[in-house]
């Protein structure tokens, strides 16, 4: 609970004042306002100490220590457990031990008794089912019914899910329940020691890093996508437990009504390959790409885009890697000619290497890549596939002679 | 049958940045624009209308000078608009803004469809739509791909899921939010800007809303604070080569030999 106090003092130049704020939130019409496009990023604060002042009012406090537990949701189609709720175990896991809380694990679906077993093996304390016909479909009503019961009787701490389609709809549904906080596709977390959860994701679109809490209401909400963290290893012995939870007082009810499914035909996704080559906005025309599949197909990659090349209809949506595109994390990328804006960065830092190739010295990418190459991507690309192409033939020069 | 579709002003580029030294953001004339996923949300509407008839209400969020993105819904043929403006909304994080156009939408009179784009270029949450169905009451289904029918009580849609394509029908009031890709948007039409030149655009405050109490609005009503923001790290352990083009090919296969990707 804070805002913003403005002294009015006087300037000679108003506008230099108003344009210390990025969002153009600080009018002057003799006297400074702040207008509804403030983000509360307190830059003014930093920058004109002498007319804007942080205030804050303190709100009642909420009793932290009466919310226990980290919970995940398990993201699963027709029981078949999603690789990100394992992921969000893992950090459920090694957070939980810092704060001496339980894991649980919130299964929501039709006959996934049996599934909720394997949830075990990776050291979650305690799954709650919610197993009935009428959850067969995901259904956004008696789903966020399932998710408001196992809060009201459980009190978690901190509620994590996928930053998937499901996982997308049901928080910020569940979070708004509760009118409690929710920061999506966060791409670190971690937990202070009075439960308050540390989530870091970029923001405001642009090259920044935003630290965000919830100091003051429960549950905690995040999101984080596929392919941030690593997946935990199963553990020897595990000594939790599945709980089946008790439907009566659900009411199924809804006026959603799924008439078919069709699968998905399995494609094997850029999240899942080991080596990913990247066009960016350096590569000028589209069937410049061919050069960048050249180079994917002798290093057997996959490639991928960044978000302009998408929009300009080179390649196919599934191919975009970034916030709004996917997340990887493969063993090697190469990223031709991209910029690294961070909405791009956030889908793909995780990589083990990252290579990048641009002639740009100042780009932000040769800050996250492990090698930077400052160079011509249209003469870096096609000799590189020629000599792979000739080394694969002949054997190395030294050899040859 | 009444639709109203949700909008937000946007900065015109992402290439917002920081400086490093004074930890200061940079702008360097930040544009504005409609968010781009908003014009499939906008574009479905028209469709609806062309095809069943329906009065059209564009609402957005934010101050003033958003009423562009509103005169932009007019130009494509929308009836209606509302900006919700006041100070008091500053600094609202999702839950925060998605109450403060639900109280909007109220005043307005719940529509049979609400519609949202998919997300924001700004925020990437795509978390406003689903936490405004809640306060509305009435039931979402979020990533829709195509609409197949729309019947007098009910839509029906096909959604898009982690592993598979739903078709779903959802009673009215219901709130959608629509893929890219949904349908191609129209661009704004000279003789509609023309026509709609003298159309106003109400801005609705706090004062108008049925729920005045301020601690629901703005950072008061905003759970998320925003500790601090920061430029991104720098990989530590990084290397920049420099040199002539065949140089960096020999270096480049070397190392990708030595780690055993060739």
């Amino acid at each position: 609970m804070a805002s913003i106090k403005v002294k009015q003092i006087k300037v000679d130049d108003p506008q230099s004042v108003s344009s210390v704020c990025p969002f153009n939130a600080i009018d002057y019409d003799g006297a400074f306002k702040i207008n509804a496009g403030c983000k509360m990023c307190r830059l003014c604060v930093k920058e004109r100490p002498d007319i804007f002042e942080y205030v804050e009012c303190q709100a009642p406090k909420i009793d932290k220590d009466s919310w226990r537990g980290i919970a995940v949701y398990v993201e699963h189609q027709e029981g078949e457990i999603h690789p990100v709720t394992l992921e969000l175990i893992g950090k459920a896991r090694s957070m939980a031990a810092k704060i001496n809380h339980p894991v649980y694990a919130v299964f929501v679906g039709y006959d996934i008794k049996e599934k909720a077993l394997e949830l075990l093996l990776y050291g979650v304390d305690e799954v709650f089912v919610y197993d009935h016909e009428r959850l067969k479909h995901f259904r956004i009503e008696p789903y966020t019914e399932a998710m408001e019961s196992f809060i009201n009787e459980n009190k978690p701490s901190i509620v994590l899910m996928g930053g998937t389609t499901i996982g997308r709809s049901l928080a910020p549904r569940t979070a708004a329940r509760f009118r409690t906080g929710l920061t999506a596709d966060c791409t670190i977390l971690d937990v202070q020691e009075n439960t308050d959860l540390d989530q870091i994701r970029p923001a405001f679109g642009g090259n920044i890093m935003a630290h965000i809490h919830t100091p003051n209401h429960r549950p905690q909400f995040a999101t984080v996508r596929y392919k941030i963290f690593d997946k935990p290893e199963k553990i020897a012995e595990n000594s939790g437990k599945v709980t089946l939870c008790k439907l009566d007082c659900l009411s199924f009810d809804s006026k959603i009504n799924v008439l078919s499914v069709r699968k998905k035909e399995k494609t094997k996704g850029i999240e899942d390959a080991e080596v990913v080559v990247v066009a960016g906005r350096g590569i000028k025309k589209e069937s410049d790409l061919e050069m960048v599949y050249k180079l994917a197909e002798l290093l057997e990659a996959d490639v991928a885009c960044t978000r302009p090349l998408i929009e300009a209809g080179w390649a196919d949506p599934r191919k975009q890697i970034g916030l709004s595109g996917r997340t990887v994390k493969p063993k090697l990328l190469i990223t031709c000619g991209v910029s690294g804006a961070i909405q791009f960065v956030a889908g793909m830092q995780n990589a083990e290497t990252i290579i990048a190739i641009n002639s740009d010295k100042s780009a932000p990418i040769l800050k996250v890549a492990h090698f930077g190459l400052i160079g011509d991507l249209y003469e870096i690309i096609p000799g590189l596939c020629q000599k792979i192409e000739a080394v694969r033939k002949y054997g190395e020069p030294a050899n040859v002679l | 049958m009444r639709v109203v579709v949700c909008v937000k002003q946007v900065p015109g580029t992402t290439e917002v940045d920081i400086d490093e030294e004074t930890g200061v953001l940079k702008r360097d004339g930040v544009e504005s624009k409609m968010n781009p996923y908003d014009l499939y949300a906008l574009e479905t509407a028209l469709q609806i209308k062309e095809r069943r008839g329906a009065e059209l209400t564009a609402v957005s969020m934010g101050p003033p000078q958003a009423k562009a993105v509103i005169r932009e819904a007019y130009m494509m043929g929308f009836d209606h608009g509302a900006l919700f403006s006041d100070r008091k909304f500053a600094g609202s994080d999702v839950l925060a803004t998605s109450y403060t156009i639900s109280q909007g939408i109220r005043k307005l009179g719940l529509p049979d469809i609400v519609l949202c784009g998919k997300m924001t270029t700004d925020g990437d949450t795509a978390q406003v739509g689903p936490a405004l169905a809640e306060f509305l009451g009435i039931p979402h289904i979020a990533n829709v791909l195509s609409i197949i029918e729309i019947n007098d009580k009910s839509i029906v849609v096909e959604m898009d899921m982690p592993g598979s394509v739903e078709l779903a029908e959802v009673a009215f009031p219901c709130l959608l939010t629509v893929n890219k890709g949904i349908f191609q948007p129209r661009l704004p039409s000279y003789k509609l800007k023309m026509a709609t030149k003298e159309r106003e655009i109400p801005i609705y405050s706090l004062g108008d809303y049925e729920d005045q109490d301020e601690s629901n609005y703005g950072l008061n009503g905003s759970p998320t604070q925003v500790l601090k923001i920061f430029p991104p790290e720098a990989n530590a352990n990084h290397q920049i080569w420099e040199d002539g083009g065949d140089v960096l090919i020999d270096k480049l296969h070397d190392k990708l030999r030595e780690l055993k990707f060739i």
